[in-house]
Parts: C-alpha cells; sequence; structure tokens
C-alpha cells in the first residue's frame, strides 16, 4: 500500500487539517507520502517533512497553483497520485473541492468524509445527515477519499524527517481566475480547530445578540459557531455554521445556546467531549445529547455565565 | 444563454432515516420524498437569470427512477422552460450521475450548468466537480452569488473562514451553497402549466453510460447514540461542574 496525502495549507504553513488525514493513512497502513501544491510554498513543505512516519513530501511549487484552483489542481493530482494506492485529503472546502474532480478524471468513484478505516478498500461514512452510518467497500483500483476531521486524531507534527521532491509538472487550464478572498478577520481561534466553541441558534433572536457569546468566547478563548437556522435567519454568516451541511467540529467544550438541536445540527458537533445545552424549551432535542443542562431563557442565564467567567 | 439545471429526487429534509432491520439499507418503504434543498436553490437561481435576461432558456434534468419526474414537474413549475429525465432504477454514485449529465451536456450544450452542491441522502459532495472534470471546464462550487456578464461568471463562494471570488470561463458548472437565494413557492397556475411543458424521458443506455456501481454497500447501522447527562439548576452550578467536574474551563 502506498498512501499520497494531499496537504491543507495556506503556502506559508501546514494546516493542521492535514494531521487528521495522516493518522487515517496510518490506519489503512502502508507507506505514506503528502503531496503540497502551491505557490511559495517551501515552507509548508519543510513543515509536511517534519511530520511523524512521512517517506517523502512531494512539493509542486509554481504560480499556477497559488489559489488552489480545483481546474489546474486536479489534474496534478490526477498524475501525481496514479501511482499510488490511495488518496486521501481531509474534508476542507479546499479539498472538497478539488478531489471530486481529481478523481473523475482517474474514472475513481471517490468516497467522501470517511469516518473510520475498517480494511484498506472498506471504510464507514455518515449520510443522510448523520442520521445512519454506511460502511462501503470500494472496488476501484485507486481509492480516493476525504477524512472525516474530527474522527481522527491529529497525527504527530514533529519529529519526522521526509525527503523533499520537487514535482516540476505544471497544469494551467486557464478557465478559471482567483479575484480575491474575505477572510473574516478574528483573533478567535478556528472553529474546527478550536478547544471550545460557543454556538448560537435561532434563540438568539437576531445577529445583535451574538455579541453575548462574542464576550464569552473572548473570556474562554473559544470560537463562536451557529445553527443553520441562525443563519438562514441571517443572524450570521454561513462560515459559522456548525452542522451536516456546514463545519464539523469535536472541541472538548460546546455550549449550544439556544440552539434546539436538529439532527442537522447534532451531526456537526455531537462527537464534542462536552457537551452544554442552555435553552428555555426542556423538551428540545439538544439535551438529549447534553451533559449539562440549563432549562433556562438565554437572555438571563448567558450574561450570568459570562459574569461567572 | 441556455442554463442546465440538475435536481435530484431525495428523501424530504423532515424525515428522520432509518436502518432497515436487517441493516442492509435505510428503510424508504413510504417516505416522503423531495427535490434537494441544494438543488431548488439551483433551480431558483436558473429562474432568477431567466427574469434577468441572462438565460433564454432554462433546461431541469434529473438521473433516477421514472418518479424523479414529479421532482421535474417541480422544477418546471419553479419556472424551468423544458425537462429531461435519464431514467434507471440502478442505484447510482456521483460518477455514474455526471457522466449520464455529461452525455446530456454534449447534446444540449449548455453555457452555465447549475446544481446543488449536495444531496442530502448520500452527501457526497462530489457531481459537479465530477461533471466538471468529464467536461474539462470550470467549476466554482459552494456559491453564495452568481454575476453572468461578458462570457464570465464571477461567483462568490464559501470558502473555510470566508468568502472568494473566481471569475469562470463559460461553459461552466456552478454548485449552491444554501446562501445564494430563498427559493419561491410555485403557485398553483404555475404548477398546472408545469404539466403541459415537455419533458423528455432517455435512459443511460441509449446515453452509452455504464452506470455500474464501483462501491458496495456493505451495510448501515445507527451512529452511537450520545447518553444525555445532567440537567443543572442554575449558572452557578453549571460553571461550577465545568471547573470541578469535566475541568474544561
Amino acid at each position: 500500500m502506498s498512501i499520497l496525502v494531499i496537504a491543507e495549507h495556506d503556502n506559508g504553513s501546514l494546516k493542521p487539517a492535514t494531521l487528521n488525514s495522516v493518522t487515517a493513512a496510518q490506519a489503512i497502513g502502508g507507506e505514506i507520502d503528502i503531496l503540497v501544491v502551491g505557490s511559495d510554498c517551501q515552507s509548508a513543505a519543510e513543515q509536511a517533512a517534519q511530520v511523524a512516519g512521512i517517506a517523502k513530501v512531494l512539493v509542486a511549487d509554481n504560480a499556477v497553483y497559488a489559489n488552489s484552483l480545483a481546474e489546474n489542481v486536479a489534474p496534478l493530482i490526477a498524475e501525481v497520485g496514479a501511482s499510488y494506492s490511495h488518496i486521501l485529503g481531509t474534508a476542507t472546502t479546499t479539498i472538497k473541492n478539488i478531489l471530486p474532480r481529481a478523481a473523475a478524471l482517474m474514472d475513481v468513484q471517490a468516497i467522501s468524509e470517511i469516518s473510520a478505516v475498517i480494511s484498506a478498500d472498506t471504510f464507514k461514512r455518515p449520510i443522510y445527515a448523520g442520521n445512519v452510518i454506511a460502511t462501503v467497500q470500494s472496488s476501484d483500483a485507486i481509492k480516493v477519499l476525504t477524512v472525516r476531521g474530527t474522527a481522527f486524531d491529529a497525527a504527530v507534527a514533529e519529529g519526522g524527517s521526509a525527503t523533499i521532491e520537487a514535482v516540476a509538472s505544471a497544469h494551467d487550464a486557464g478557465q478559471s481566475e482567483f479575484k480575491g478572498e474575505e477572510v473574516a478577520k478574528s483573533d478567535r481561534p478556528e472553529l474546527t480547530a478550536a478547544k471550545i466553541v460557543v454556538s448560537g441558534g435561532r434563540g438568539m433572536g437576531n445577529g445583535d445578540n451574538f455579541s453575548m457569546l462574542y464576550s464569552i468566547a473572548d473570556k474562554l478563548g473559544a470560537a463562536v459557531g451557529a445553527s443553520r437556522a441562525a443563519v438562514d435567519a441571517g443572524f450570521v454568516p454561513n462560515d459559522m455554521q456548525v452542522g451536516q451541511t456546514g463545519k464539523i467540529v469535536a472541541p472538548d467544550l460546546y455550549v449550544a445556546v439556544g440552539i434546539s438541536g436538529a439532527i442537522q445540527h447534532l451531526a456537526g458537533m455531537k462527537d464534542s467531549k462536552v457537551i452544554v445545552a442552555i435553552n428555555k424549551d426542556e423538551e428540545a432535542p439538544i439535551f438529549s445529547v447534553a451533559d449539562y443542562g440549563l432549562v433556562a431563557d438565554l437572555f438571563t442565564a448567558v450574561p450570568e455565565f459570562d459574569a461567572a467567567l | 444563454m441556455k442554463v442546465l439545471v440538475a435536481v435530484k429526487r431525495v428523501v424530504d429534509y423532515n424525515v428522520k432515516v432509518r436502518p432497515k432491520s436487517d441493516g442492509t439499507d435505510v428503510d424508504l418503504a413510504n417516505v416522503k420524498m423531495s427535490i434537494n434543498p441544494f438543488c431548488e436553490i439551483a433551480v431558483e437561481e436558473a429562474v432568477r437569470l431567466a427574469e434577468k435576461g441572462i438565460a433564454t432558456e432554462v433546461v431541469a434534468v434529473s438521473v433516477g427512477a421514472q418518479q424523479s419526474q414529479e421532482q421535474l414537474r417541480t422544477a418546471l413549475a419553479l419556472g424551468a422552460d423544458r425537462a429531461i429525465l435519464v431514467e434507471t432504477d440502478q442505484p447510482l454514485e456521483p460518477l455514474a450521475i455526471a457522466k449520464c449529465l455529461k452525455a446530456v451536456c454534449d447534446s444540449e450544450s449548455p453555457d452555465l450548468i447549475l446544481m446543488g452542491k449536495q444531496a442530502i441522502d448520500g452527501d457526497n459532495n462530489q457531481t459537479g466537480q465530477m461533471l466538471a472534470a468529464l467536461l474539462g471546464c470550470a467549476q466554482a462550487t459552494f456559491a453564495s452569488e452568481i454575476t453572468v456578464e461578458d462570457g464570465k461568471a464571477s461567483v462568490i463562494r464559501e470558502v473555510d473562514g470566508g468568502l472568494q471570488t473566481v471569475a469562470l470561463t463559460l461553459p461552466a458548472i456552478v454548485t449552491s451553497d444554501l446562501r445564494l437565494n430563498e427559493p419561491r413557492y410555485a403557485s398553483l397556475p404555475n404548477i398546472m402549466k408545469a404539466k403541459r411543458k415537455p419533458l423528455d424521458v432517455t435512459n443511460p443506455a441509449d446515453l452509452g453510460v455504464d452506470i455500474a456501481s464501483r462501491v458496495t454497500l456493505l451495510g448501515v447501522e445507527l451512529p452511537a447514540e450520545r447518553q444525555a447527562g445532567i440537567k443543572v439548576d442554575d449558572v452557578a452550578m453549571l460553571v461550577d461542574k465545568l471547573k470541578n467536574e469535566a475541568k474544561v474551563i
């Protein structure tokens, strides 16, 4: 078995999400290489080489890969990946955009968001918004998999000494152009990497009331999330959405405020270590997964909670 | 400009799906079926492009069982001009669906293809990207805004941590995210009118597409149940538990 892990990085550094795929690759077993595709991405490659247990880091460093455009990166993955038995990447928006395109170029049916490795060709994955876990077996010669980050621990980021090899091949489809990016600027940690997440739902009433959650988050060093209902209602932007169609999180502490606990939200957070629910409806499904439930009006409980911290 | 929009018939999003008692697959007997919510958003976007005079024709396409005609009629009621069903009773994987759609695109030559970012049954999030690969055209997934001008589509994408803007040369594929638009309800007169709009039926064999499964479903199970914990009396007790029992703050 030889496994190629596609690195998630911002050219300057390797993103921790990559390490979850490395652990999934270790569960499959075999020699593991990492492919870093980017522009001026040598430092990301050097960090990838430090990851424990990696044999080789392949670096495709070219201006055409600067913004991870799927039209350019997918053919490279299909080309480099052809000599591997498995191609893996953690299911970030970047990887979800690129890997299925690469799989189709290789005539492979990709398997999305695996949550467990049963054997080299058999995997578990959540379907129907996480209501059901399917066990699936691939008959394709090369397995192309995205990995649900929260289902696999991060591999050790240091201690490795992989060799770094350049990949010269440059694909420029010339069909799409990166125009710009509006990255939400925040001193708070990233949702999927945070140790503590405080999320608000429809019960928050409006976007302004989320300031109560920001205040708590800043005291706890937490990220702030939201339910799909809160996003749908226009309270907060979609990149804050936790759930099957948003971000999947598994922090040490998840505080759900004014969230009823629709299945699609639970699918995004129920692997959290400790769950707290604050909701005035004691019948809310969120209480069925909460370690600590507080039946109270959030508009009195949240300021009290804030003051107690 | 011709717009092709793909729709999928899926279990209604309000249905809580359960495994069959033998665990071989999910139990879909007598459950309500609907148009996939993300596909509905894609249809709405196509219709809005037509209303702005940018799209001259909107063609809705589905790949699936004969009953998928219901979802195509829904798309027609929302404002699509005509529909095509690639009919098959076989279980379908994203790659097979993408191949069928590719064959339809080869004969229809759309300028823009709109799809949902994922279907809420298989949760694969693959078909749009795969179709783009097979057509060799540009793609923008997770769209929250689409502007078409001068043979290009400018798309704002919902990415981890924020928004990204890309410009695509047409023909291109765009997959919808949640905030692209809020779909309208079909009016009764439009539902009646939709019954008379053309709906052509073809099948994978006639299109020359091999839809054989590559992935075998070995079984399904319920996810591990999480046990409910305790109810705390007040905020003070909650803070105490978090500090001294769970030790997470």
